[in-house]
């Protein structure tokens, strides 16, 4: 376990080591000069782009990790197999299809990009929180019944606690996923920081294309972070001990 | 006290687990359910707390019956403890312990008096555990605490299936004496399934031996070994069943039937047995010792006799062969 982590770990500070070079690299060729030069813009396409995720993301989380829930229950659990072949084949719908199909119904712009990026973030948290709810030993379900538990008293004080883990992996996925995704969000009128890098690449012009593509995994790298830091918060310390093993 | 009514499971129109069980469980006793696997015993367990549903019968607790109450109080009224401890990993020691207590909405005071109190019958210091994680303890520490958390709000009735089942020989056989000291204070009602034949002649006050749901007998330990009812009974318990008994009887019933033999004082390195020990113990140590006899001591640590491989094969004797009278040679 510790090798995997450490191996992890230096993996992780290779690739920050590389985007520091990188970074380094387009400083030195001044690429970021629009940054500065057009600061008011830039701004605006920055908010857009973290807007965009951020309604994105919280909405699948709103919906996704409920249905996990919902599809977990004994009641329902007949219908997982439909549910999850539905959540599959969405995700095998390739992405211009899904804008494509978007554009019809809701018209181009912010909407429709957010309700792609909505569609596309809740199979990675869905898929999670089922699989934490599946992990869970019968065995505890078991003991938790037979001690007079109510199941929503299981749900909150033993599955969800315990499942945590996996459901906050599932979050993090979709987020880092959704920030580079939302760069396309510039074919559908969506804004955000896309803007830059298709206009780079139409005019092949460098400074653009780096001032656009360099914040976007910024922040990616950052929500990464910060949602890894957020395990150690949300999840109970006897059940990261567990998962970890 | 737990009554079954003529009680019966079907888990499909086909599948019969448990067929028209009568029997009372009596106060203050334990009651081990037994026989090979899938005869029915946890089924039957589980029916008790309503984790499974009667399909025909009923059971009563303390005058009660099971139905009449709703399954989540009639749940916290019993305790329970399950082979693979079933505590949970996201919870301390303290709060596994402590559920039953925190449902019923103890105070806090309360919660801790009784957390100290649980955590002292099992030799744990309270201070230590509190605040540990479940995986930090060792699997027969988990045991326990998963006996205790079902001890907690101190339910007079306790299921327990196959508690120690995953437990190795050794510490197995610790728990069990720890448990049986436990329950000589506590006294609960319990319900307790075993298949292990020795384990189930330790804990029991009653054996219920069960084949494809059907109660084959229901007696004692010492009366299912002398007199088994059928010829299932009997082989179940197999040949050396009369060696088996013996871990029923001690030194001192030997004495009070037979009485020890003199001792030789020419021997003074011979091991020592106190005379509360069982039979079973006491002839293993007479077989792997080389002088033979072995001296009896009393509970002051006074000689009082000595045992030989020829007493206990007469005591033996006496007890299987329906308590011939024996001329006391001693
Ligand atoms: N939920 C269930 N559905 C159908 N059959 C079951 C179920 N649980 C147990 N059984 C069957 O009932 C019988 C008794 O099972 P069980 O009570 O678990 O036996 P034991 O605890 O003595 O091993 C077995 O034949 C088992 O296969
Ligand atoms: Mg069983």
């Amino acid at each position: 376990m510790n090798n995997k982590k450490l191996i992890g770990n230096g993996f992780r500070f290779f690739i920050y080591g590389l985007v520091i070079a990188f970074v380094a690299w387009a400083i030195y060729n001044q690429y970021f000069s629009y940054i500065f030069s057009q600061s008011s813009t830039f701004l605006v396409l920055l908010r857009q782009h973290f807007v965009l995720v951020l309604v994105s993301s919280v909405l699948a989380i709103l919906i996704a990790v409920p249905a996990g829930i919902v599809i977990t229950r004994p009641k329902f659990r007949k219908a997982e197999w439909l549910i999850t072949n539905i959540v599959n084949f969405g995700q095998t719908i390739p992405s211009l299809a899904v804008l494509a199909l978007m554009i019809s119904v809701l018209g181009i712009g912010f909407n429709t990009a957010v309700f792609a990026l909505f569609i596309y973030s809740i199979l990675p948290i869905f898929r999670n929180t089922v699989a934490g709810l599946d992990t869970i030993d019968p065995n505890l379900i078991d003991a938790a019944k037979g001690m007079g538990m109510k199941p929503s008293q299981i749900l909150f004080r033993i599955e969800l606690p315990n499942a945590v883990y996996s459901i906050l992996a599932g979050i993090r996925t979709a987020v880092v996923l959704n920030i580079g995704t939302a760069a396309l969000a510039y074919v559908v009128g969506g804004g955000g920081l896309g803007v830059w890098i298709f206009t780079g690449i139409q005019l092949f012009d460098n400074g653009f294309l780096i001032s656009g593509a360099i914040p976007v995994t910024i922040m990616a790298i950052l929500a990464d972070y910060l949602l890894r830091k957020l395990e150690n918060v949300l999840v109970p310390k006897g059940a990261r001990e567990v998962s970890n093993t | 006290m737990i009554t079954f009514n003529q009680v019966t499971k079907k888990y499909s129109s086909e599948k019969t687990a448990v067929k028209n069980v009568d029997f009372t469980v009596d106060e203050g006793k334990i009651v081990v359910l037994l026989g090979p696997s899938g005869c029915g015993k946890t089924t039957l367990l589980r029916m008790v707390n309503r984790l499974e549903s009667i399909t025909e019968g009923s059971i009563v607790i303390d005058d009660e019956d099971s139905m009449d109450l709703d399954a989540i109080e009639l749940r916290r009224k019993i305790g329970y403890v399950i082979q693979s401890n079933g505590l949970f990993p996201n919870m301390t020691i303290e709060e596994n312990v402590m559920i039953v207590p925190d449902l019923l909405g103890w105070n806090k005071k309360k919660k801790t008096e009784r957390f100290t109190y649980l955590m002292k019958l099992i030799g744990l210091d309270p201070k230590i555990y509190k605040k540990r994680y479940p995986h930090e303890l060792s699997g027969g520490q988990q045991q326990r605490i998963g006996v205790v958390r079902a001890l907690a709000a101190d339910p007079p009735v306790m299921l327990m299936d196959e508690p120690f089942g995953a437990l190795d020989p050794i510490i197995r056989e610790k728990i069990q004496d720890e448990f049986l000291q436990i329950q000589r204070e506590v006294k609960k009602t319990i319900l307790f399934v075993s298949h292990d034949i020795d384990e189930a002649i330790k804990m029991a006050d009653k054996i219920m031996l069960l084949r494809d749901g059907e109660i084959m007998q229901y007696d004692t330990p010492s009366e299912m070994l002398t007199h088994p009812k059928n010829d299932f009974v009997n082989q179940f318990f197999g040949k050396d069943r009369a060696i088996k008994s013996l871990s029923l009887h001690t030194v001192k019933d030997l004495q009070e039937v037979i009485g020890l033999a003199e001792m030789d004082e020419s021997i003074y390195d011979t091991k020592t047995i106190n005379v509360n020990q069982d039979l079973r113990n006491t002839l293993s140590m007479l077989l792997n010792q080389e002088a033979d006899q072995v001296i009896v001591t009393n509970d002051e640590g006074k000689r009082i006799g000595s045992i030989t491989i020829d007493l206990v094969q007469k005591y033996l004797h006496f007890e299987i062969k329906g308590k011939l009278s024996v001329s006391q040679e001693g």
